[in-house]
């Protein structure tokens, strides 16, 4: 892990990049990672979030500077500025429904090519879709996802990089955390090694690339 | 009858299908009103999507916790025994059977009791975020809706909004009747206090299995 600046962080990222960002309605989202990529103009975003958030929070921020091409999430209905790109054509949109989104998240960080689930069976999310029996029941075969980058936001990190999440804030961070070839966290506080028990901590210290120092 | 009575008669019918012990998740709209007839003490325990079981009551004013929330963001409390984990674990729990009842909102239910309750397409179009997982994965499903929009009935011989699951739910309820669906077919249960068999019936367009004796919802 090395520790590294807000700036520093979010300049590794290029125009166009894969971006996994935690948080539910913006609760548990890297909102400083989140305000640098406006100020640093990163354009053509691919986000694959939970939601779209609200206007003026988390990656609400991102779609209202227009930064995001491509957003893969299972709701975007609580943000009107997302509906409305979504319908002008502006931002493409992959809705997946949550459990699935989530599962081919951990399936992507876990070594695996995809899940079965009978989530969607019969529905419009199975367009596309093969479908499998296993034991003479169907699935779906959901195939994993990943990224180049996970924006993760944690409640405490500690100088090596554990991670530990509050309350409902933890959501999707330890997740996309497996699933990116390049993870950046941000945490409320960055605490001495040893100060998050052992079987608190969520995230390893080693799956975390960087760590941005607090200011 | 007004809008507001529709959806408390609705809430208080289904929080009398609950038991101690049971794990419950309330999507929004009127499933959310439910908790509002489950006392605390009773040992429901309620799951938020993105995180949670143990979900108490909206804390009052100037208490609530900026990572404390329900899954539409909003702050909530939590009772204690409460416990809080990641997606993956929560998805866990609702697709792999764990969840006891999913109370959920519906556009319409067909007559054989799949609902659609995710999308109206050209007009709104904001994701099915949880519901396809939960009708899927719960134990039992029910719909909490008003019995007709506009007028218009909501439950339909075919659904012409598009399906939350081929997986047919097993109860809905709403401020006219409480109905059954089991096997394919479709058995009213009760009606409303103030509600006829016959009103029931001329509001509700597919084919009704009707007991000599319907009794009434008790609330």
């Amino acid at each position: 892990m090395q520790a590294i600046s807000v700036e520093e962080a979010i300049d590794m990222i290029p125009h166009g990049a894969s971006l996994m960002i935690g948080g539910f309605m913006g609760v548990g989202t890297p909102e400083r990672l989140i305000d640098e990529l406006v100020r640093q103009g990163k354009r053509n975003l691919v986000v694959i979030a939970n939601d779209a958030a609200t206007p003026g929070r988390g990656i609400g921020k991102l779609i209202a500077a227009g930064l995001v091409a491509k957003a893969v999430a299972s709701h975007i209905g609580l943000n009107p500025e997302a509906q409305r790109q979504m319908i002008a054509g502006k931002i493409g949109v992959d809705l997946v429904p949550q459990g699935t989104l989530i599962e081919r998240i951990r399936a992507g960080g876990f070594g695996l090519g995809g899940v079965l689930t009978a989530t969607g069976l019969g529905t419009v999310a199975e367009e596309g879709k093969r479908r499998i029996e296993v034991a003479g029941k169907s699935y779906l075969l959901e195939t994993a996802l990943r990224s180049e980058f996970a924006l993760v936001h944690a409640f405490l990190a500690d100088q090596i990089g554990n991670l530990s999440y509050a309350l409902t804030a933890r959501n999707y961070n330890p997740v996309i955390a497996m699933a990116a070839d390049t993870v950046i966290a941000t945490a409320e506080h960055i605490v001495p090694v040893g100060v998050i028990a052992p079987d608190h901590v969520i995230t390893p210290a080693p799956v975390v690339d960087y760590l941005v120092r607090n200011t | 009858m007004n809008p507001l009575d529709a959806q408390n008669i609705i809430a208080k019918r289904i929080a009398r299908e609950l038991r101690p012990g049971m794990l419950v998740n309330l999507g929004i709209g009127i499933p959310t009103l439910v908790a509002n007839y489950v006392p605390n003490n009773m040992g429901v325990y309620f799951q938020s999507e993105n995180g949670l079981i143990g979900t108490g009551p909206v804390p009052d004013e100037g208490m609530a916790h900026p990572t404390l929330t329900d899954a539409g963001g909003r702050p909530v409390s939590a009772l204690p025994g409460a416990c809080t984990f990641d997606s993956a674990m929560s998805f866990g729990l609702i697709r792999g059977g764990h969840v006891d009842v999913t109370v959920l909102g519906g556009l319409q239910v067909d007559a054989q009791g799949r609902l659609a309750n995710w999308m109206i397409p050209g007009k709104t179009v904001p994701g099915m975020g949880g519901a396809m997982d939960l009708v899927t994965g719960a134990k039992r499903v029910i719909v909490a809706m008003q019995h007709t929009a506009k007028g218009k009935p909501k439950i339909v011989p075919t659904c012409t909004l598009p399906l939350t699951a081929a997986k047919p739910v097993n109860l809905v309820v709403t401020e006219m009747a409480v109905i059954e669906f089991r096997g394919g077919r479709a058995i009213l249960l009760e009606t409303a206090p103030e509600v006829s068999v016959a009103e029931v019936l001329a509001a509700t367009p597919i084919s009704l299995e009707v007991n000599d004796h319907v009794p009434k919802m008790a609330l």
